[in-house]
């Protein structure tokens, strides 16, 4: 059986990946979920027909969304996750003992149903009970409308600028995303990647967007196989701590928390961006 | 009648399925000869754009698919007759005024009404007899007619020929139009309703009476605003005083003879999906606007008005679809709010004005753009509240009629600098558009206090027309 699935990362390239067998399919109030089985990825999750995670590679993004601002933050303790249904974000947050309270916002619950049955890897977390996570089944949008100074970090972990996580790259939703933090919080976000045009321009509106709601923005990078061009971008937005100069290797190290991609050295690097991502970047400023 | 029915649009389809060769207009002959605008526009657009013939019936002089579709729409809306109209409800307000007064009758209208009522009377020579509306303070915002005002107009003027009314104005305010028709058809006048912002009330459930179901004579009904025809296309309905055959008469003085099938189509349909479903969608919109008045009012210093205003007069009733916001607390002019919402937050609403925002929400709306929208309003009242002074008080000014709109407009006039206007009788219309009602008609006296205002206006960025010229620096006086 020759069974694919593709994605168009633009309209004159597609991703393909060899599936062996579908395991969910169903749409839910919100988009179109599926779940796939496949020789390299393993179980991989698409919402509306774009990859969401899969077993293999899904450690760099959680990773570097969470640690990062984690490792510049001296005491996070309450940390709001908007979207993030698959659990993730989640499951690195609660290596930290200092982190009292995880809000997980997510618009589907269908979601996080699916991938608590389906690749557990990520989702098998959320079943914690030692009662720091609490759900919130809403729009993030008008969730975080209501939050003031309540946050040490919001990690924005959106899916694109088009479908149910649009209302997540707007101008209303990053300030109110510093109305609901705390004078010396931290915002991280997905930040969509540079490299291809559509996806470029995407970018840099988020960004233009954040800078004019936050004293300092900057933009971090991984190496994702299974996102467009493998190339994508983190937001790191604040009031207060530069993620460099504020940055502590010993304290994090200390903590001895288990990584596979993040180490205290990548962190440096990860800020040093191309000069075409820099120059995106500097036109919106 | 059967409302699933669509006759326009089933005679365009047999039409595509004909393969008919084209030797008649319009040129483009169905997108070939334009591939740029074809591509554009999308190829089975422009195939649908012809012209009149046989199979198509002509919206002139209607006797088959267009009589049908028109049969169809009078049912769906209650009246005796419906007429497709393609130049906007521009077009049908004019023919309305057009079928009823002619040459130095009066005709009884409420100040705050739509300039193309005006314009009819700049083209027919009627005399307008004003009625004024209330104001509520507060909000800046004029009402409805009381039904007092009108009986006084009525008997200071008893051989006046009709009497018009807002249903409902653009903020959603209605008069008692009941009361009005039984007083007007009382003293043998006719009720002609200007219905641009009220299709849904001929569908919706629990909104305000629509004018024809309320014994008005005639109607003209904007489908393409909460109706989801595309835009220019609407409706004019009449009741049965009204000899339809005249009223089409009226309308083939200044219509087009080439109507647009896809105007036409897209009423035909947008009619058959009202008849069907309309009592759905309006309850729906209903729903979310309700959600976003709650939401908007209590974020703080935005008033998002609704039921609470009705009084049993000047305001009888009050269509809950209309999202219509005060903004002045937050010590920012509705102009100003619309702006930010436009330039910062990519948020486009219909209009503002000194002391609201108006956000219309339709058929095509979606619960999380409801969601940005309240959260934008949220946002901009963190980041830009101040302090609420220096803003202008925006009274309703009663105008000085001193002579016909018809002999202002083409008497001898100047242009002449605004601040020198004082006193002056003014020969044209200025206007904050939207929402299209005259600030100055012609005819009017200008006033240091209209002056004051249109200038405050400008500098709150309003935009003005009207004016033979474009900046509105110059107006046009009676030498």
């Amino acid at each position: 059986m020759d069974l694919w699935f593709s994605e168009n990362h633009t309209k004159n390239v597609k991703f393909s990946v060899r599936v062996t067998k579908q395991l969910y399919s169903n749409k839910s109030e919100f988009q179109q979920i599926d779940v796939f089985e496949s020789p390299e990825f393993g179980r991989f999750l698409t919402l509306d027909g774009y990859m969401m995670l899969t077993e293999k590679d899904e450690f760099i993004y959680h990773e570097m969304i969470t640690h990062v601002p984690m490792a510049i933050h001296p005491n996070p303790k309450h940390i709001l996750v908007i979207g993030g249904g698959d659990g993730g974000t989640v499951r690195e947050l609660l290596k930290y003992d200092c982190v009292e309270r995880i809000d997980l916002v997510e618009i589907d619950e269908e979601v996080v149903e699916v991938c608590r049955k389906y690749p557990p890897q990520t989702a098998k977390c959320l079943d914690n009970t030692d009662g720091r996570i609490r759900f919130f089944y809403e729009d993030g949008l008008k969730y975080i409308r209501h939050c003031e100074d309540m946050y040490d970090l919001i990690i924005v972990d959106s899916t694109d600028p088009f479908g149910p996580g649009e209302g997540l790259f707007t101008m209303e939703f990053y300030g109110n995303c510093s109305k609901a933090l705390h004078d010396d919080g931290i915002m991280v976000n997905q930040h969509e990647s540079p490299f291809y045009d559509e996806d470029a321009y995407a970018m840099q509106r988020a960004h233009k967007r954040i800078v004019s709601s936050f004293d300092m923005c900057r933009v971090y990078q991984a190496h994702i196989p299974t996102y467009p061009s493998g190339h994508w971008l983190f937001g790191f937005a604040t009031k207060k701590y530069h993620p460099l100069r504020d940055f502590d290797p010993k304290r994090w190290e200390k903590l001895g928390i288990e990584t596979k991609y993040y180490t205290t050295n990548l962190h440096k690097g990860a800020f040093y961006v191309p000069a075409y991502v820099e120059k995106l970047l500097s036109d919106v400023e | 009648m059967n409302q699933r029915k669509a006759p326009i649009y089933e005679a365009l389809l047999r039409l595509k399925s004909m393969r008919i060769v084209p030797f008649d207009v319009p040129g483009h002959k169905r997108g070939r000869g334009n591939e740029e605008l074809a591509e554009f526009l999308g190829r089975k657009c422009l195939e649908v754009d012809v012209n009149s013939m046989k199979p198509l019936d002509n919206l002139c002089h209607p006797v088959s698919v267009i009589k049908e579709a028109e049969e169809l729409a009078a049912e769906a809306f209650g009246a005796e007759h419906a007429f497709f109209m393609v130049g906007g409800t521009t077009s049908a307000v004019q023919s309305m005024i057009l079928s009823v007064v002619k040459n130095g009758d009066e005709i009884i209208l409420p100040r705050n009404v739509h300039r193309s009522v005006i314009n009819a009377l700049v083209l027919c020579g009627a005399v307008p007899v004003y009625v004024n509306p209330e104001t509520n303070e507060r909000l800046g915002i004029s009402l409805g007619m009381k039904v007092s005002e009108v009986e006084r107009a009525i008997k200071e003027h008893p051989n006046a020929k009709a009497v018009v009314v807002n249903n409902p104005t653009y903020y959603g305010i209605c008069s008692d139009i009941k009361s009005i028709v039984k007083l007007a058809h009382d003293n043998k006048m006719l009720v002609l309703a200007d219905e641009a912002h009220g299709t849904h009330f001929y569908f919706g459930n629990g909104l305000p009476v629509a004018a024809i179901h309320a014994g008005a004579d005639i109607a003209a009904v904007s489908m393409h605003k909460s109706g989801g025809s595309l835009t220019q296309s609407s409706f004019l309905l009449t009741g049965k005083n009204v000899n339809a055959d005249y009223v089409r008469q009226v309308i083939n003085l200044t219509q087009t003879t080439s109507g647009s099938y896809l105007l036409m189509s897209s009423l035909d349909l947008s009619r058959r999906n009202l008849a069907q479903n309309g009592g759905a969608i309006y309850e729906n919109i209903k729903a979310m606007v309700g959600y976003a008045r709650e939401e908007i009012n209590e974020i703080g210093d935005y008033y998002a008005y609704g039921k609470e205003l009705i009084n049993g007069d000047s305001v009888f009733d009050f269509d809950e679809t209309k999202l219509s916001i005060h903004t002045l607390d937050t010590g920012l002019a509705g102009i100003e709010v619309y702006d930010i919402l436009r330039d910062e937050y990519d948020i486009q609403t219909e209009f503002g004005d000194m002391g609201n925002l108006l956000a219309y929400i339709s058929v095509g709306d979606r619960e999380k753009d409801i969601e940005r929208l309240i959260s934008a309003l949220s946002e901009i009242r963190r980041r830009y509240k101040r302090e609420k002074t220096g803003m202008l008080d925006t009274e309703y000014i009663s105008p000085k009629v001193m002579t016909t709109p018809q002999k202002a407009f083409y008497a001898d006039k100047v242009q002449i600098p605004l601040s020198k206007c004082a006193d002056k009788v003014c020969a044209e219309f200025v206007m904050c558009y939207p929402p299209g009602i005259p600030i100055l008609a012609p005819g009017e006296l200008i006033t240091p206090e209209i002056i004051n205002y249109i200038s405050y206006a400008k500098e709150k960025g309003c935009t003005l027309l009207g004016t033979e010229d474009l900046e509105t620096n110059l107006i046009n006086v009676i030498v």
